[in-house]
């Protein structure tokens, strides 16, 4: 029975329809919801405030996908492009709202793809290379705690449409948070080998945690967060200096460039090209 | 007798029936993810949808399916819209929808989590929720990864009949 396909509309292959394959053609992901932007908020800001975590989101996601194929077993490679998919929604739905109220009118793709390094505004701890499976997972404990904390107050926002992304958000972060805080603690307190890669990880990141803490007020949080998880773990969080410098003010590690050239290749050697 | 569905009931009933794109044995109204339909006096019909998941990309495929269904029972004016608040939660599938997975052996959620206001609290050691077997119905089971093939399901199995199953996760 042809009404029962599940993907009838593909199947019968409208001529309108963008569509090439299942999940393509999707370029809204804010199509329809009342656009207007409340009195007393200042659009700039709101647009900047939605640019910086959408920003945040992409490129951990980016870093995510790149475990595609390589990850230890098929479930964390599945886990890991779950949670990558998870960020680049919220990531689409961000762009798109900093598109309606900054009055550029852009869509996600021109926050995607034709803004260079020194546009981005993420946190430099989002941009790192790959590193070790411990790396990934302390990496992804400290950004999705942080990402929580700030998301949970984000809920109250002035804004309906920010705190309705940052509502749905926050069940994802939370099982993000889960998947990351559980490897930590499975690596801290397993193997010699484990233990002291998770060490060098926590080593790896904590230069950057600082950065975090300055550009939301959720320290208290996140660290209380951390501390019980490298307890659980054995391993203990080290102290550093923090470096100077912040993504939010656009200075970047030299590691984000060469990440967005392979993100924004494809896009920028065919700009109309739509799929 | 014949029963005569409004306009409104007639346009609430296609779009209600349409299957999800990843679910196909639910319909949107048995995954909770229709918010409304309305037909308004020059006879536009305004869908409602809202995403389960932030990245769902079977949100495109709703759309376009529901359009698709109204126009062609002849509703020349189709609207989508979007809705994001308050987000979706597994406590919307309905009792039939959770009957209708199970028996596709696919086990259906429990109740979702409602975390009081503040800070999230993480839990080290999560007392994960028994989840009988789909196949066999044995209590006996043990997670295999809390992430499947798609956002809403985690992989599970059966220490009874050994069958693996897939287990629509509370969110």
């Amino acid at each position: 029975m042809s009404d029962d396909h599940v993907h009838l509309t593909l199947a019968e292959g409208h001529e309108d329809d963008t569509r090439w394959a299942y999940g393509t053609g999707f370029e809204d992901p804010l199509h329809g919801v009342d656009s207007a932007v409340p009195d007393g908020i200042d659009a700039g800001e709101l647009a900047a405030v939605c640019v910086a975590l959408a920003d945040d989101a992409l490129v951990l996601a980016q870093r995510l996908a790149e475990w595609t194929t390589r990850a230890p077993e098929l479930e964390e490679e599945v886990a890991l492009a779950n949670i990558g998919l998870d960020l680049l929604g919220q990531a689409r739905l961000l762009y798109s709202r900093a598109g309606q109220v900054d009055g550029t009118g852009r869509d996600e793709d021109a926050y995607a793809y034709f803004r260079d390094a020194g546009d981005f505004r993420n946190v430099r701890l989002a941009e790192l290379p790959g590193g070790d499976f411990a790396f990934c997972v302390a990496r992804l404990l400290a950004l999705s705690a942080w990402r929580l904390a700030h998301f949970e107050r984000l809920t109250a926002s002035d804004d309906p449409v920010l705190a309705a992304i940052a509502a749905k958000g926050v069940k994802e972060l939370s099982y993000h948070r889960q998947y990351a805080a559980e490897w930590v603690v499975r690596l801290g307190d397993g193997t010699a080998e484990s233990h002291h890669r998770m060490q060098d990880a926590l080593e790896q990141i904590a230069p950057y945690l600082d950065e975090l803490f300055t550009a939301y007020d959720v320290e208290d949080e996140v660290g209380a967060v951390l501390k019980q998880v490298t307890k659980a773990a054995g391993v203990p969080l080290p102290t550093c200096r923090p470096l100077p410098g912040a993504g939010r003010d656009g200075e970047h590690t030299e590691h984000l460039a060469p990440l967005l050239a392979e993100l924004q290749s494809l896009a920028r050697a065919h700009p109309d090209a739509t799929w | 007798m014949v029963t005569v569905l409004t306009d409104a009931r007639r346009a609430r009933h296609i779009a209600a029936s349409v299957p999800d794109p990843e679910l196909p044995m639910l319909t949107l109204a048995d995954l909770g993810v229709l918010r409304g339909v309305e037909v308004g006096e020059d006879g536009t019909v305004v869908v409602s949808l809202t995403p389960t998941y932030s990245g769902c990309p079977a949100m495109a495929e709703m759309r376009a399916e529901v359009a698709a269904r109204l126009t062609a029972a002849g509703y020349a004016h189709v609207r989508l819209r979007t809705v994001l608040d308050p987000p979706w939660t597994t406590d919307w599938i309905t009792l039939s929808g959770r009957r209708t997975l199970a028996e596709h052996g696919i086990a259906p959620p429990g109740p979702a989590p409602r975390p009081a206001p503040g800070p999230v609290p993480l839990a080290l050691s999560p007392t994960r929720p028994a989840v009988p077997c789909p196949q066999c119905g044995s209590a006996d089971t043990e997670e295999t990864s809390r992430f499947g093939a798609t956002s809403c399901k985690a992989l599970w199995r059966c220490r009874a009949c050994r069958e693996p199953f897939e287990y629509i996760k509370e969110i």
